[in-house]
């Protein structure tokens, strides 16, 4: 039954500062070819600290250790499944790490001479116009660095389009089921959040949002399929009511792994909107990021985009800055280069057919979950899934266990738990997005697991809420962490 | 369990009033749905509350929650034993662990408020 | 495909489980109007060579085997090569946020770590687990100050990155805040006090800084505190070259630090991606924007960490959340510490020094501009000839001069800003100071 518990080879490796001692070293520096200077002469006493206390001192050896033996304590992509609901966790191909290690990418400075990063600036537009084909829509920009930054400027290009025509009025619409940088973003923005309820099959329900849109609504923030994964069916009459309205349609495009090649938002009435190049295009998640919140527009938003943007001049690539109507910038420089080649990477190692059959694969691998799993668990919403599918732990909270519960002990069969708790709008929700790179060995693995769960749930429900049982650290105490944070090591006194 | 000479209200908060001062805190229900309390974020002394809108929040590990201000006033007193023990809202909801001391503005508001038993009802407890 | 791990009998199986005869059923409840009825033009599929062909011709195309000295907010710094080994590790480089305590105590014993290294290294109580770069952290911290001040104006230093100024713009147009600029002095290229004070006023909420500032010049962080702190408005502090912290004193007095740590091991990667930091006193902890790790204990009492104070995050308070970054920038940050373990407490200093000497001998030998200290940048006059015709004829010999400064401060026109790290060499400087010289004789 438990196949995957692994032993960690250090249970008690302490933090780099429990082994320092002075004098210990991990580098060596090349002697110096200039004359030294002395620092408080050149910079003056004041500036000059004495020493920065307390910071490591290892050696090579004991830091290779240390974050080896860190790393063992991971859960990661390249040891599982990760069914975690619009998360995308798929496979990161490995070429793309060696890719965007290439010298002359990874060494580029953004200041050097424009006739010298003409590669760099091809990698850029060829992504551009990569994703402008995927999404349907007209211009790209990778300036963002993140999902929620991504919404951030979509917005920000959605106020400046509105307030070129006279207002830009103060009202965002939100669907109930949104991912909460949705409202945080508009709020930033300087809008109000207006909820959109969602109907009983668990979509935009379109005589409600009419009743909520008047000349004061800037946009409807949707994602689509939404964060139940489905698709928002009336999404092209939802479109036609915003823009008869003078109102504007963003996507929140973290779901996309179920659209490519099928749908394109820009041919069903989308006018802005993010991907993160850290789900549906692979990059990695690292831990918690860098990702890439690349924005997709419609040529009328087009003026408004973070300058500088990439044209051609001349037969060369150049950065053009005289742009009036542009939100400005969003961040320095130009984008996460290092995400946009590994992103650029993937698109190229599939072509058009290719992505197509990532989201064939995608939305059938959660599908068969859904099918394999739906005797055991209720589904939140009768509604065709796509990517993902959202369960609800009804059946189980009969027996006094909740979704937390039955995803902690998911652990115990060697997997990362799935989405819990989210979206909202479903009550003890168990959100499952399993993405194309799983074998079907590995989804009956997980679709196993979750059976047995649930059959535990019924015959030993102490067993699932005490879960987990075989890890390293079990039960965390999130509750002082949070009563009494403690957010750095300090000596002892 | 909810003390008869308090006021309720349908956010769960209670006031308890006495000679132009009302105590006011969270009730039993309240600390309940919202689990163990790491944390309380108040107003300063002086602040004009106003009934019906938020005045502070009250926050668990993976939830905030908004606190009502049940009638109006200025706030006298904050209860600052909370800053280092927000787990007595757990605990005493009712008593040790009142949030805020206000100066009554409007009295006749405290009429418009639930008796316990309608409150108890209300919680469906 | 090679990233698709099924045969086509095993799809079968999968499609007959679900009950349809192909894929393309589950789509069929997709309205028609949505659906895109031709072929992606895309170029079809490649190999893993021709991948790696294509980024290679891109690479061959860029500034390779040049020597250079640019620096303005991107430095050039050796990469200890551990760096790439831990965070190649799948179980760093594949994992996902650690929301999952149990199973994410590498990532989560890492960032407390790192977040320890910067308040060691910035002298603050609390730093946050990265900003997507020093750029962001800027606005971020500017918003938390109006926040803990409840006041709506920001002073900012016209000496603090160009850019990053352009991305705090960006972000305030929409919070009702107003931004006011205050100048550097012309003959130190430090902060012109006398035009902070007039652009502080009663709503000032914070005093913004770079400490070494654009020009490379060290600045007065203590004054600029007490003018700040006596009109009532915190002092941020930013910083764009981390191993200046090596040597410098750290800003202290301070309320908030924002800056960025792409020289700690990050490559310049063209402008991104990096990672930035938020760090500040322990009494704002509950403002600052942000992932924080905390220590704890798990139910046998063993030390355990995780993420700790989400409520003030955006998956939980939504509209009224503080910032709205979810997706961070760890594996950088893993970069940094990393980086900063290898190096070391003796190790960073012994950098900072060599970086010290090196800058001190090039700009020995060129016309300065300013006359304050300054750390591994420095502004020099290109003196009669241009900067552009400089760094042209510097090409020729395969290194990449400085940053002409009239792009960003006409004033400057004439004016370059170089940088000088561990790694540039004498005899390229040597050939710097060369051009110099001749053009000096050509303009006699």
């Amino acid at each position: 039954m438990i196949d995957k518990v692994r032993q960690h080879p250090t249970q008690n490796e302490p933090l780099l500062f429990e082994q320092s001692s002075p004098g210990k070293r991990g580098y060596q520096l090349p002697e110096l070819d200039v004359p030294p200077v002395d620092a408080r002469e050149a910079l003056g006493a004041a500036n000059v600290r004495d020493d920065i206390e307390g910071f490591p001192e290892v050696s090579e050896v004991e830091a290779i250790r240390h974050f080896t033996r860190l790393s063992t304590w991971n859960y990661a992509i390249d040891l599982g499944l990760y069914p975690l609901g619009s998360c995308t966790m798929k496979y990161n191909p490995r070429v793309n790490e060696a890719v965007a290690r290439t010298e002359g990418l990874a060494w580029a400075h953004p200041y050097q001479p424009e006739a010298l990063s003409q590669g760099a600036m091809e990698i850029i537009a060829a992504l551009e116009a990569g994703l402008a084909e995927v999404t349907g829509m007209d211009a790209v920009t990778l300036q963002p660095a993140a999902g929620a930054h991504g919404e951030l400027t979509g917005i920000l290009l959605i106020r400046a389009l509105l307030a070129s025509r006279g207002n830009p009025r103060k009202r965002i619409l939100i669907p109930d089921s949104a991912h909460g940088t949705n409202p945080a973003t508009a709020a930033m923005a300087g809008y109000e959040v207006v909820h959109a309820p969602s109907n009983d099959r668990g979509m935009l329900d379109l005589a409600r949002l009419a009743d909520l849109v008047d000349d004061e609504t800037a946009a409807v923030m949707i994602t689509n399929p939404n964060t139940l994964g489905v698709f928002e069916e009336q999404i092209t009459g939802i479109a036609s009511l915003l823009h008869s309205k003078g109102a504007l349609v963003y996507m929140d495009g973290a779901n996309m792994n179920a659209l490519m090649g099928i749908a394109r938002p820009g041919d069903f009435g989308i006018d802005v909107m993010h991907l993160n190049l850290h789900k549906t295009f692979s990059t990695p998640h690292g831990g918690g990021g860098p990702g890439c919140g690349a924005v997709a527009v419609k040529s009328h938003l087009e003026p408004f985009l973070p300058t500088p943007r990439l044209r051609r001049d001349g037969g060369a690539w150049t950065w053009h800055y005289d742009r009036p109507q542009s939100i400005g910038r969003v961040r320095a420089f130009y984008g996460n280069f290092g995400v946009i080649v590994r992103a650029l990477a993937y698109v190229m190692a599939h072509g058009g057919e290719g992505l197509r059959n990532v989201t064939l694969d995608a939305v059938a691998n959660a599908n068969y979950i859904r099918k394999r799993i739906e005797a055991y668990f209720d589904i939140a919403y009768p509604a065709p899934s796509m990517h993902e599918c959202v369960f609800s732990d009804d059946r189980q909270a009969k027996h006094s266990v909740h979704t937390g519960d039955i995803a902690k002990r998911l652990i115990d069969y060697g997997f990362h738990p799935y989405t819990v708790s989210f979206p909202l709008i479903v009550h003890g929700s168990m959100m499952i997005e399993p993405t194309e790179t799983e074998s079907k060995q590995e989804l009956d693995l997980f679709a196993d697991a979750l059976i047995a769960i649930a059959q535990e749930a019924e015959q030993d429900p102490d067993l699932v809420r005490g879960a987990p049982h075989t890890t390293r650290t079990a039960r965390v105490d999130e509750v002082t962490a949070a009563r009494k944070p403690i957010v750095r090591w300090q000596p002892k006194q | 369990m909810y003390p008869e000479q308090y006021r309720y209200t349908k956010e769960h908060e209670w006031v308890n009033a006495e000679g132009g001062v009302g105590t006011i805190g969270i009730t039993f229900h309240a600390q309940k749905e919202l689990g163990d309390i790491v944390y309380v974020d108040l107003p300063k002394p002086g602040t004009a509350v106003e009934k019906g809108k938020t005045f502070g929040s009250v926050e668990s590990v993976k939830a905030v929650s908004d606190i009502y201000a049940p009638v109006s006033g200025e706030v006298l007193e904050i209860n600052t034993a909370l800053a280092n023990a927000p787990e007595k809202l757990n605990a005493d909801p009712h008593g040790e662990a009142w949030l805020v001391k206000i100066k009554l503005s409007s009295p006749d508001e405290l009429k418009e408020l639930l008796s316990a038993e309608d409150y108890q009802k209300y919680t469906g407890e | 495909m090679r990233y698709l791990p099924k045969s086509d009998s095993e799809r079968r199986q999968i499609l007959d489980t679900i009950g349809v005869s192909s894929a393309e059923d589950l789509f069929a409840h997709l309205p028609e109007e949505t659906r895109l009825r031709r072929p992606l033009a895309l170029p079809p599929g490649k190999s893993e060579y021709e991948i790696v062909d294509y980024f290679r011709a891109r690479a061959a195309e860029s500034a390779n085997g040049y020597a250079s000295f640019l620096g303005a907010g991107v430095y050039n710094h050796y990469r200890p090569v551990l760096v790439d080994t831990v965070i190649s590790r799948g179980e760093f480089l594949t994992s996902y946020t650690p929301y999952q305590a149990e199973i994410s105590q590498g990532t989560l014993t890492s960032i407390f770590e790192f977040q320890t290294m910067i308040c060691q290294l910035t002298g603050m109580d609390v730093a946050n687990a990265s900003m997507y770069d020093g750029s962001t952290a800027v606005p971020e911290a500017a918003m938390m100050a109006m926040r803990v001040t409840g006041r709506d104006h920001v002073a900012v230093a016209r000496a603090v990155h160009p850019e990053y100024r352009e991305v705090l713009a960006t972000y305030l147009q929409h919070q009702q805040a107003r931004i006011a600029e205050f100048e550097y002095d012309r003959n130190t290229g430090g902060i012109d006090f006398a035009s902070l004070e007039a652009a502080i006023g009663p709503r000032t909420a914070a005093v913004i800084v770079q400490s070494p500032n654009f020009f490379g010049i060290v600045e007065d962080v203590k004054r600029a505190a007490g003018i700040a702190h006596a009109a009532g408005a915190l002092l941020i502090v930013v910083f764009t070259e981390a191993v200046s912290l090596g040597i410098l004193e750290p800003p202290r007095d301070a309320d908030i630090v924002a800056g960025e740590l792409q020289s700690f091991a990050i490559s310049p990667s063209y402008g991104g991606p990096f990672a930035g930091i938020i760090a500040t006193k322990e009494k704002y902890m509950r403002q600052i924007p942000g992932r924080l790790v905390g220590e704890t204990k798990d139910i046998h009492g063993n030390r355990a960490f995780c993420l700790t104070l989400a409520t003030r995050e955006q998956h939980i308070r939504r509209e009224k959340a503080t910032s709205n970054i979810c997706t961070n920038q760890a594996l950088i940050a893993l970069m940094a510490t990393v980086f900063m373990t290898v190096y070391g407490r003796a190790g960073l200093r012994e950098l900072a020094e060599q970086n010290l000497a090196k800058a001190h001998y090039l700009a020995g030998k060129l016309p300065l501009r300013f006359q304050g200290p300054f750390f591994n940048e420095f502004a020099v006059s290109a003196n009669g000839r241009t900067p552009e015709g400089i760094n042209q004829q510097l090409l020729e010999g395969r290194i990449v001069g400085g940053l002409p400064l009239d792009r960003y401060y006409p004033e400057l026109a004439g004016c370059m800003l170089f940088c000088a790290t561990e790694m540039n060499r004498r005899d390229d400087m040597d050939t710097v100071a060369g051009v110099f010289a001749a053009e000096e004789a050509y303009a006699r």
